[in-house]
């Protein structure tokens, strides 16, 4: 494959990942990189956490133009692919460009869902996925007093605690009974409703928007929630999860199940096209496919998938989930799938341990760096973990994976193994 | 302009002008030095910037900070007494001429 045309279309984590890892795995062909926004490629989680707070877009860039120049990517940016033709292998954009490929990887990431409120798409009401909007909200922010967050997950919660800090009374509007009910264990979001509560955060659960005015000239945006009751806002937030970006592999006739379907070397049925990041559903531990929205599945797809495009089909995808979110102090960290646990033991406030079947599957913690690392190594380890071993070391996860390290001898198993 | 020397386990060495205020994780990533992944982007949530200070610097660059002990610990190369994560280190006229040493993975 050293000479292959390979394009990418999308420019997130994903996307600037693969063409890095694409140059240190060799590939020597030409690399186009197509991204519909404008400027450089850019981190995503700063736009709900620091950028809020410094308004810094330069600090954003994932790297620096100086970066595509040396490693020969060519970089589209404003361009939007409109059609694949898979039996020509050329992609058209929206102004009517040609685009040949080799190879073809969709990188397109997700988008914002709008509920189903009415008014939520009304041109006052405020979403954060891109720099664009995150540009928006702040100059919104500077004039506002009050703020409505429609939607208690990591997005809503992230940007809460940043309008709070910074003056700005802000209630949060979630649908359901717990916080982030998606990604966490109850406990997590029993904690983290009273660290925004005590923070001065209004925190509203099975509270439904039903509706959401916003009528200009001055006058604050409405939301009335299910049961009448009116809130008042300068900002309103609609921050209720994503989906997909599949359209482009839709029309194409690649199969699309939440997300682009593809095998464990991340290729779709078709083997000239590949999907990685959030876009992409992806055989994941537990015998299912699933699609992950983080920082560590993007890149980590996407340095297996140019190991394969450069050298061939090797073992199959494989790598511990790990995800944060920043809210006020308070920094979360989960490692595994807890969604996927069927028991949970907490230990102290800050730790809540996963299980399914017995087995380690998750660990969440608070501001607990150490324990977190510890829970990487145990789940990316060969060996399950079994609930038996965990409480013989009294639930130290840290402890566990130092006697565990021991156990196997020095550092390099391999190593150990030859040894006499 | 503060120069930053990368030196990777067989021994090259990378020099380049960082800009005051980067961190010397970022000043890698943005002259593509090899060896620094800085995965979660700086926010100390994980320990893919692992770099081992050269002992003459060690005191002008200072101890870790916060929470950095705990990640270093859980870094895929063992840290060594001046191991630092380098999105912790902030570039400052003072460091011109910083020399640190990439270990063997970052992860």
């Amino acid at each position: 494959m050293q000479n292959q045309r390979i394009v990418i279309v999308g420019a997130g984590h994903a996307a600037v990942q693969l063409v890095a890892s694409l140059r240190q795995e060799g590939h020597a062909g030409e690399i186009l990189l197509v991204g519909d926004e404008p400027g450089l490629p850019y981190q995503r989680p700063p736009l709900s956490k620091g950028f809020m707070k410094d308004g810094d877009a330069d600090r954003l860039a994932l790297r620096p133009a100086s970066f595509y120049e040396k490693n020969a990517i060519t970089r589209l940016d404003g361009v939007r692919v409109t059609a694949v033709d898979r039996a020509e292998r050329v992609l058209t954009t929206a102004d009517g460009e040609r685009i040949g490929y080799d190879q073809l990887v969709l990188a397109t990431g997700a988008r914002n869902v709008r509920p189903p409120i009415e008014g939520a798409d009304h041109a006052s009401v405020v979403e954060l996925r891109t720099l664009a909007h995150a540009e928006d909200i702040r100059k919104r922010l500077a004039r506002a007093r009050r703020a409505i967050v429609v939607g208690g997950g990591f997005i809503g919660l992230e940007f809460a605690a940043m309008a709070e800090a910074a003056g700005v009374a802000t209630v949060v509007l979630e649908a359901g009974a717990r916080l982030m009910a998606r990604a966490v264990s109850p406990a997590i979001s029993e904690r983290f409703l009273s660290l925004h509560r005590a923070a001065g955060t209004t925190i509203r659960l099975d509270a439904a928007a039903a509706r959401i005015e916003a009528p200009g000239g001055g006058a604050p945006d409405r939301v009335t929630l299910a049961d009448g009751e009116v809130l008042e806002g300068d900002v309103v937030l609609v921050a209720t999860g994503v989906r997909p970006n599949v359209e482009l592999a839709q029309a194409a006739g690649l199969a699309v199940d939440n997300g682009i379907v593809v095998d464990g070397q991340l290729a779709t049925a078709d083997p000239a096209i590949s999907a990685i990041g959030d876009c992409a559903s992806v055989p994941g531990p537990l015998g299912t496919h699933m699609r992950l929205e983080s920082v560590q599945a993007a890149t980590d797809q996407a340095r297996h998938l140019a190991r394969r495009l450069q050298h061939g089909a090797s073992e199959a995808f494989e790598a511990v989930p790990w995800f944060w979110s920043d809210q006020g102090d308070a920094k979360l960290q989960i490692a595994g799938l807890t969604t996927a646990a069927d028991a949970w033991q907490p230990v102290g406030e800050d730790v809540v341990i996963g299980l399914r079947s017995g087995r380690l599957i998750s660990v969440e913690t608070i501001n607990q760096p150490g324990p977190h690392m510890a829970a990487r190594k145990l789940l990316a380890a060969a060996e399950p973990v079994s609930a038996a071993e965990l409480a013989a070391a009294d639930w130290d996860l840290r402890a566990l994976a130092k006697e565990r390290q021991g156990a196997a001898g020095p550092a390099r198993p391999e190593a150990a193994r030859t040894a006499p | 302009m503060t120069k930053i020397v990368y030196v990777a386990t067989d021994g090259s060495r990378t020099e380049v002008e960082a800009r005051d205020g980067d961190s010397v994780m970022r000043t890698a990533l943005a002259n593509d030095v090899e060896g620094i992944v800085g995965e979660c982007g700086g926010s100390m949530m994980c320990a893919t910037c692992h770099v081992i200070v050269d002992e003459a610097w060690a005191e002008k660059v200072g101890p870790r900070s916060d929470g950095e002990e705990d990640l270093l610990d859980g870094a895929a190369t063992e840290p060594r007494p001046t191991s630092r994560l380098s999105c912790q280190i902030t570039v400052r006229p003072e460091l011109d001429g910083l020399v640190v040493h990439l270990p063997e993975a970052q992860m």
